[in-house]
């Protein structure tokens, strides 16, 4: 028949094009020794230049060991791709990735290496393990600072009014309406960026730790409740107060976390509820966010158990594909040790205390992280809850914004996370769902 | 009053032509079909048919486990899906309304004797190039209450313009509007295509009755160009169905969920990586899109036919 060869034709042009896809690596030591390693991070300006003086520094300890940095999207586009390269099997040899309940996602015991009991962690705190620990195995180890979750404030306005940094939400709220009295805006909130919304909901678990301590286990078997649970509810219920009262910025469904923290900086705004970790990128360009921008933990109920909520530092993994397993981890253990972070702090101020034994806050360190390291060494801190649980509602989110411009009550919005809470446990395939 | 005038001639479907080498023509035309027909099966069937099975179990990658129906149940049970269906057909409807009767009118004042026609025709047809990302940037910035220019614009003649997108009762407007700014071109193009094909002599015939601009678009241009109307109707239906990349970089669905369509609910749950979940949205959406456009389609070829 004529078409055969059509056909065969047509099949070979499909089969060659499929065949075009490259899957070029390079193994194995080069001929002088030295190992080269392939190292991924996400492309925020801050991790780049943690990762490069982290780099940097350990190739001049190992001048056998190179690395290579390669950088790929923050957020969810990077969450999956790091998905889709483990589980095709093409991931580099060490990556940098969130811990916490984020790491529950990427199904470590298959992909990544066992540090369980390795000396790469002889000098990791104890109390930073349960964030990359999964199955009671240990996979990473922290990079960088943990920060604080909680009130970022600004101190000249506080000098300014007089003010005492509060200890009950009661206190707090006092605080308010003196700086709305003097014509400042006295919470920033910026829903343009959602998930800004979330942070004065999830900096309040030292308080529910504080109050139900068991609530994170509960929580996880789905025997607690955030709707249910009195001092988990008054997350929402703070969202939704700091609403009511007209405490909030003009245009704050519109405006973004960069406005916010500008805000906060220049003294327009008294209170943002955030993370230390967006202060360093500012210094370079507004120094006095080092100095003028203080902590503190959300006030809670009881002035006797003030406390603050912290934000553990990402871990750094070696994915289980790696040829180079004694240099990947050569290279974990100089970034679990005090010389590891003091690379770190010389290419970024960090926006907190180390969770390595021996590692100091450098004498010009910001003020929110010394705040932070003066609630840690009262031993009044607790890792927020998506640390220690591997639960945590996608839609959170949105359901903050909802109950933080009103929208929403916040017994309905509580509600609403605890079915979306349900829905992800079920999608993670967790027992007792 | 003009008749109702059969429009042209018919075409009349002739006898069957006489096909003298059928085997060969026949085997010649399937042949060259094959490439296309392979890439058609690789990357629009086989993924289609993947899709609907992964539908049907807890997908995370890595591995996937049969589940059933229960993503269906549970994107059904989606606390914001109600709100997101709602949404979607008044954006749906609401868009591609507006785009039927601006499209109309410039599709009219575009085609009719004017200086800066063929200007004008590449203004209204910009925005339809631009990406429509760039184009919800642009607008974000725009439309922001303390620094947006449409909000100081409305601020010099003493209006204090609303926070558009951050406020729940005005953000799913704004961003229908935006999409009508953004696609009105497209629908003004197939418009003037539309109008420059109706016969003159209609036109002449009214001029001879003495009627005047209002009736020469009354009963000549609105009736004839039902063709025109159809396809910009159908075309952004389902582009408002499945509107997406201007509500997501917009407003993300938000206030809240106040301006969520199936797709950014979609959207969400991909991002959570529940892609089995997504996928069933997916097919939902896909099985909703079809349930509306066929019977549309339908309809509004038997009105052809019959205007």
């Amino acid at each position: 028949m004529k078409t055969s060869h059509r056909m065969l034709a047509a099949g070979l042009a499909v089969l060659t094009t499929a065949a075009l896809t490259s899957c070029g690596s390079d193994s194995g030591p080069a001929a002088d020794g030295t190992v080269t390693l392939s190292f991924l991070i996400d492309n925020g300006a801050s991790t780049t230049a943690r990762a490069k003086g982290l780099a940097d520094a350990f190739m001049r300890a190992n001048p056998k060991i190179k690395i290579e940095t390669e950088t790929r999207p923050g957020g969810t586009e990077g969450d999956n791709l790091i998905k889709t390269r483990l589980s095709t099997g093409e991931m580099s040899d060490v990556f940098w990735y969130n811990s916490g309940s984020l790491l529950q996602a990427l199904n470590p015991a298959q992909t990544m290496v066992d540090l369980t009991g390795d000396p790469v962690l002889a000098d990791v705190q104890k109390e930073y393990l349960p964030a990359v620990t999964q199955g009671g195995k240990v996979y990473g180890v922290p990079s960088g600072s943990m920060s604080g979750g909680g009130i970022l404030y600004n101190r000249k306005v506080y000098d300014q009014l007089g003010l005492q940094v509060p200890r009950t939400w009661a206190e707090f709220m006092a605080n308010n309406d003196r700086i709305k009295a003097a014509g400042i805006t006295p919470v920033i909130s910026t829903f343009k960026d959602t998930w800004t919304s979330q942070l004065l909901l999830l900096s309040d678990y030292y308080n529910v730790q504080a109050a139900v301590p068991a609530f994170a286990r509960d929580y996880t078997a789905n025997k607690a409740k955030f709707a249910t649970t009195p001092a988990a509810r008054a997350g929402f219920d703070h969202l939704a107060e700091v609403h009511a009262k007209g405490y909030l910025n003009d245009g704050f469904g519109s405006a973004t976390a960069e406005q916010g923290m500008k805000l906060l900086v220049e003294g327009k705004g008294a209170h943002y509820a955030m993370t230390s970790s967006q202060i360093p990128p500012l210094v370079a360009t507004m120094p006095q966010a080092a100095t003028d921008v203080g902590f503190f933990g959300v006030p809670g109920a009881d002035a006797a158990k003030n406390g603050a909520t912290v934000w553990e530092p990402p871990g750094v993994y070696i994915a289980k594909t790696t040829e180079h397993l004694d240099a990947a981890k050569k290279f974990l253990a100089f970034i679990a040790s005090p010389a590891g972070t003091d690379a770190i702090s010389k290419a970024v101020q960090p926006a907190g205390p180390y969770r390595v034994n021996g590692a100091k806050l450098p004498d010009n360190a910001i003020q929110a992280a010394k705040d932070l390291q003066a609630y840690l060494d009262k031993g009044a801190t607790a890792s927020a809850l998506e640390f220690v649980s591997p639960v945590k509602g996608p839609s959170l989110e949105q359901i903050t914004v909802a109950v933080g411009s009103g929208l929403t009550p916040p017994a309905e919005g509580a509600a609403q996370y605890d079915k979306d809470v349900d829905k992800q446990a079920k999608q993670l395939g967790l027992p007792g769902w | 009053m003009v008749t109702q005038q059969e429009a042209g001639p018919r075409t009349v479907p002739g006898p069957a032509l006489p096909r003298p080498h059928a085997r060969r023509n026949a085997a010649y035309p399937y042949g060259l079909y094959l490439p296309a027909a392979v890439v058609y099966l690789v990357i629009f069937l086989v993924p289609t048919a993947m899709a609907f099975y992964f539908a049907l179990t807890r997908w995370t990658l890595f591995d996937s486990t049969f589940v059933g129906l229960d993503n269906f149940r549970d994107f059904f049970a989606e606390q914001n899906l109600r709100a997101g269906f709602a949404n979607t057909l008044v954006y749906a409807v609401l868009t591609s309304g507006l785009k039927v009767v601006f499209g109309l009118l410039l599709g009219v004042l575009l085609t009719s004797r004017l200086r800066l026609r063929g200007f004008l025709r590449s203004v209204v047809f910009f925005p339809v190039l631009v990406s429509t990302v760039a184009v919800g940037i642009t607008f974000s910035a725009l439309l922001r209450p303390d620094t947006g220019l449409v909000d100081k614009t409305l601020a010099v003649v003493g209006i204090d313009g609303p926070d558009w997108l951050g406020d729940a009762g005005t953000a799913l407007l704004s961003v229908a509007l935006v999409d009508v700014w953004k696609g009105v071109g497209l629908a003004t193009v197939i418009y003037i295509a539309g109008i420059m094909s109706i016969p003159r002599d209609y036109y002449q015939a009214v001029a001879v009755d003495g009627g005047g601009a209002w009736h020469r678009f009354r009963h000549v241009t609105l009736p004839l160009s039902w063709p025109a109307t159809y396809s910009v109707i159908i075309l952004s239906l389902i582009g408002g169905l499945r509107s997406f990349d201007l509500i997501w970089t917009m407003t993300r669905g938000g206030p809240g969920f106040t301006s969520d369509t199936i797709a950014s609910i979609i959207y969400k749950q991909y991002q959570a990586g529940f892609f089995g979940l997504s996928t069933a949205g997916n097919v939902i959406l896909f099985v909703v899109v079809t349930a509306v456009v066929v019977p549309l389609n339908r309809f509004l070829a038997k009105r052809q036919v019959t205007s």
